[in-house]
């Protein structure tokens, strides 16, 4: 499943988008680790399967809460440690 | 002094329904779906998989109360009581406060299930608009969530949007679908990123002379337009279909057709259920396969 977790408003479209089919088969998980802002968590989606998600409480906030690592880097930090290449931005 | 009636001209109408069909639950494998949302809180209870009685009521301010007294009304006048249902799914942002659900599954994910059982296979684009969020489903042939996009930034393009224009204008949240077409010509909208600048460029509008149903047109346009910008960027397939309150505003869903030169597939129940249907066919499915397991 493709899930697009973020927000449109009168700036912009800030989405983050995580390919679960992908987070299912990885053990490393590697954007939880590597996130300064701490957003991404695991669940048990709704077929028991692990998954990566973004947090409920900054999904409204993903602007500000990115801006520092997409200004610094060639790739976000999350993307650049996803083994799955499952992660990608609207922004 | 004359009394002034005080009508919340947001309240829209709640209902419970029983189907005449089915005189006789005993025998039947009974399983509910609850969908507590910010604005509604559904019950959907199914007798053997098919659609038994339901009831549609708003959300309180205390979410195990809403989902009790929702069930309660759904099995209003059918002899059913709580023990009698044999699994239970609550779903929704209040999904975690239905006391008696034996699970709890994401509200995407019974959309899509309500969805494809209310319009049919065929449904591959959801658009559910909720009381406070907006959400494009993809789903596949058996009404598995293939990809979602959400918006719950602001109450723009959401039912709270539309019942904070029915209160400002004085019209009847049901009828403003209709009301939105008694105009010349269409105009252009208003704000469509925010409800608060909506609502003042709504006033601004009725001062300048426009009339409520031109405003509403505005509003409706906006609304649309909103709705179809996370349309695109989920992308659309064919065949498409809509749920939540919103859906039963024509005001909405026309111009949504409209701008994306698509026709919306037509409900043949409460859009608003779909996600407690689909939760309560969840739940059938879930009963069913631990059946078959302790069978082998």
């Amino acid at each position: 499943m493709i899930a697009n977790y973020g927000y449109e408003d009168g700036s912009g479209h800030y989405y983050i988008k995580i390919d679960t089919s992908k987070c299912a088969e990885c053990s490393d998980k590697g954007c939880i680790s590597n996130c300064p802002e701490k957003l991404f968590v695991t669940e048990l989606d709704d077929f028991d399967d692990e998954v990566v998600l973004i947090r409920e409480d900054a999904r409204n906030t993903l602007q500000t809460s990115c801006a520092q690592c997409k200004s610094g880097a060639d790739k976000e930090l999350c993307a650049a440690a996803c083994t799955a290449s499952a992660i990608g931005f609207s922004w | 002094m004359a009394e002034i009636e005080k009508i919340d001209y947001w309240r829209w109408t709640e209902s419970n329904w029983k189907n005449p069909e089915i005189p006789d639950w005993h025998g039947k494998l009974i399983t509910a779906g609850v969908d507590i949302g910010s604005t509604s809180t559904q019950a959907v209870i199914l007798a053997d998989g098919v659609p038994y009685a339901y009831s549609n009521m708003r959300t309180g301010s205390n979410s195990p109360d809403s989902a009790i007294s929702a069930i309660n009304w759904a099995m209003k006048d059918t002899g059913l009581t709580l023990e009698d249902i044999t699994y239970t799914i609550g779903t929704g942002y209040g999904r975690v406060n239905v006391p008696f659900s034996n699970k709890t599954v994401t509200e995407i994910t019974c959309h899509a299930r309500g969805a494809n059982y209310i319009y049919g296979p065929t449904v591959r684009t959801i658009l559910d608009m909720g009381g406070q969020d907006c959400k494009a489903i993809h789903c596949d042939e058996k009404g598995t969530v293939t990809s979602f996009m959400m918006n719950d930034k602001c109450a723009a393009g959401t039912g709270r949007g539309m019942e904070v224009i029915a209160n400002l204008l004085a019209v009847r949240v049901e009828d403003i679908g209709e009301m939105s077409f008694q105009i010349d010509e269409e105009p252009a909208p208003v704000s469509s990123t925010c409800v608060i600048f909506a609502k003042s460029e709504a006033t601004k509008l009725m001062r300048n002379g426009w009339t409520k149903e031109k405003v509403l047109a505005a509003y409706c346009h906006a609304m649309a337009l909103r709705v179809v910008r996370l349309l695109e960027r989920n992308g659309m397939e064919p065949d498409f279909a809509i749920t939540g309150g919103i859906a039963k505003n024509i005001g909405v869903t026309r111009r949504i057709e409209k701008l994306m030169n698509i026709k919306a597939l037509s409900p043949t129940m409460d859009t608003q259920i779909a996600g407690a249907l689909g939760a309560a066919l969840l739940a059938k499915e879930l009963v069913e396969k631990k059946r078959a397991k302790e069978n082998i």
